[in-house]
């Protein structure tokens, strides 16, 4: 389904066919931007998955000989305050942001985009509803609302990401909502439903493929809000719980011994910048190469 | 001419109407979810009320004084019609009326969000516009790096760097705590300062990136080309033609940014122990406050919804096309 947004042949610069698909992709490896997000992301997933490979430390492991040590050649990043390795406890907190990150833009898509197409494609009352519903969730700060809702479900990682996934929903609503509404008076769709398609068939086969590159656009953007929400869960306590390892938390402990152990706060803190400074560029780049403005 | 102009603004009081009696169903159901997070919230406030004792009396009585025993749509009447009056409760755990807590916390973080909001315009502003008139250069080149700067930094780690070099290695300015205005200025700002940049930088990126596209799209348009083909020096199309054109919808901007800068408070009065809203908020969930969270909440969406309408009636205001 993904593919008949793009299934439409066009003519490229050169006089070949070219797929929508390939020609977006082709423009997004021709900004070094995204390309370089692209890579560091990659780099960041493979750490992911490879942690327990690629350091020879267990990130949860105390020590009390190793309390608070700086960076050396056996510990790269130097240790914390409970004498566990700093760079095993980045590598391993890569799981815990990346989840966060993938798992709450998922929710937030699978409960917006459903509604945002019902709103903008019946109108009327449903959509005046849902609208105001959309309104008032905005309304509240995003990260107030995430914490007040982490409150309520518990600390824990799986509990925050219900969380961010709930407070980014209301995005989605509005994105989808407004993009069905320019969608749905052209002339394709106006021929489906000519046609005698049910309302369910043009919204999912005809307006849905349509709005998903602004919906790709946004979904890369909430991923990098998504993980710094994370991490500022944790960081308050109301994300991954310790000793489990979680970029948020570190810092939260590592604010406590700035004076004599910088670095501890360093790493985490540089390890965030860099996943959420790669999905922008990414969405950035995806912007760039889904706007058909810019052929 | 006269009653063209009466045209126009029986319009615009029909456009405003309407935008006025949106609010109500949106406050609606602000209120609802605001109030339905109360019952959503872990623990039962009676017992958190009751504290070590437990004594069933005790936690019986605490129920029928706070309606803690009624329906929810009851419980929920008694509040909103308390919220109309301005009473929010008390505070369940410090025994004190909530408006009174507002009161004393909001000052703070309005200091704190009005100096980030200025410093998100002194740097974003002219960022932008460097950056559009000098497209393609190193400094178009500069300012993007900066603005990508700002939205990917996470505000409390930034807020530990700036502690770390300007408190512990630098000493030179305290690493926590706040010196309210009116006690003495100089302190004042010594103690917000830090605080006020960290919220204040990811605007600016925002406001950057922004400024910098409308300005870009300023200056393709014919009237700029005109002011040009007049003679008239690069720094007058710039500073008079294009950009009070482009800074209109950037200032409406600024306004609805102060969301975000609610939201940024909560970790950043965390990290410079500052006692404004952010810090009141986030101690009422850790003591299961509830009545705190509720009146906080509101009071932010309340601020939130009011900023968005005056955003657009500025925006319809200095927009004369949208007028008609």
């Amino acid at each position: 389904m993904a593919d008949a947004a793009f299934a439409i042949p066009a003519a490229s610069s050169n006089g070949d066919f070219e797929t929508p698909a390939r020609r977006a992709l082709r423009r997004l490896l021709a900004r070094k931007g995204a390309v370089v997000g692209l890579l560091v992301i990659a780099a960041f997933i493979g750490l992911a998955l490879l942690a327990p490979w690629v350091v020879p430390y267990d990130p949860v492991a105390t020590s009390w000989t190793l309390v608070r040590k700086p960076p050396s050649a056996l510990h790269w990043f130097g240790t914390d305050d409970l004498g566990r390795d700093v760079l095993a406890r980045v590598v391993f907190g890569a799981r815990a942001s990346l989840l966060a990150g993938a798992i709450s833009v998922t929710i937030a898509l699978s409960i917006g985009v459903p509604f945002g197409l019902l709103a903008g494609y019946r109108g009327g009352f449903v959509d005046a509803l849902i609208s105001r519903i959309t309104d008032a969730m905005l309304a509240c700060p995003f990260l107030i609302l995430a914490i007040a809702l982490a409150a309520f479900l518990g600390p824990s990682l799986r509990d925050a990401m219900i969380a961010i996934g709930i407070s980014t929903t209301p995005v989605f609503i509005r994105l989808t909502r407004g993009q069905t509404l320019s969608v749905k008076v052209e002339d394709y769709v106006e021929a489906a439903r000519a046609i005698g398609n049910p309302p369910w068939r043009i919204a999912l086969f005809h307006i849905l493929p349509n709005i998903l590159p602004a919906l790709l656009v946004q979904a890369t953007l909430s991923i990098a809000a998504a993980i710094i929400a994370e991490a500022a869960l944790s960081f308050l306590g109301l994300g991954q719980q310790p000793p489990a390892p979680s970029w948020g938390s570190m810092l939260n402990s590592a604010q406590r011994f700035l004076t004599n152990a910088p670095w501890i706060a360093i790493w985490p803190g540089l390890a965030i910048f860099l996943v959420v400074l790669s999905f922008n560029l990414i969405g950035d780049g995806l912007r760039d190469a889904l706007d058909p403005r810019q052929r | 001419m006269v009653r063209y102009a009466r045209v126009a603004d029986s319009r615009m009081l029909n456009f405003l109407g309407k935008r006025v009696l949106q609010l109500i169903p949106t406050l609606f159901f602000v209120s609802v979810l605001i109030f339905l997070l109360q019952h959503l919230l872990p623990g039962d406030p009676a017992l958190v009320m009751a504290g070590e004792e437990r004594n069933p009396a005790v936690i019986a009585q605490i129920r029928a004084k706070y309606r803690l025993d009624q329906p929810i749509p009851v419980q929920y009447f008694y509040w909103v019609k308390g919220v109309a009056s301005g009473d929010f409760g008390e505070s369940l755990r410090i025994k004190v009326p909530v408006r009174d807590l507002i009161a004393e916390k909001l000052p703070v973080t309005m200091q704190l969000a009005s100096m980030a909001i200025l410093i998100a315009f002194l740097i974003g502003i002219p960022a932008g516009i460097i950056s559009a008139v000098k497209k393609g250069t190193v400094w178009d080149y500069g300012a993007n790096l900066f603005a990508l700067w700002g939205i990917s930094t996470p505000n409390f780690w930034l807020g530990i760097m700036l502690i770390f070099l300007f408190s512990i290695k630098l000493g030179w300015l305290p690493a926590s705590g706040y010196v309210p205005l009116t006690e003495n200025w100089r302190a004042s700002l010594a103690s917000t300062i830090m605080p006020a940049f960290v919220l204040g930088n990811a605007i600016a990126a925002i406001l950057m990136r922004h400024t910098r596209s409308a300005m870009l799209q300023v200056l393709e348009s014919d009237y700029v080309r005109t002011a040009r083909a007049k003679g008239l020096s690069e720094r007058v199309v710039i500073l008079k033609h294009a950009m009070r054109n482009a800074l209109t919808p950037i200032i409406t901007l600024g306004a609805l940014e102060l969301g975000t800068l609610l939201s940024g408070a909560v970790l950043t009065e965390q990290i410079f122990s500052i006692p404004g809203f952010g810090k009141l908020i986030v101690d009422a969930v850790f003591n299961r406050d509830y009545a705190v969270v509720q009146g906080v909440v509101l009071v932010t969406a309340t601020i939130y919804i009011t900023l968005n309408l005056i955003a657009d009636i500025a925006y319809i205001l200095v927009n004369p096309r949208l007028r008609g």
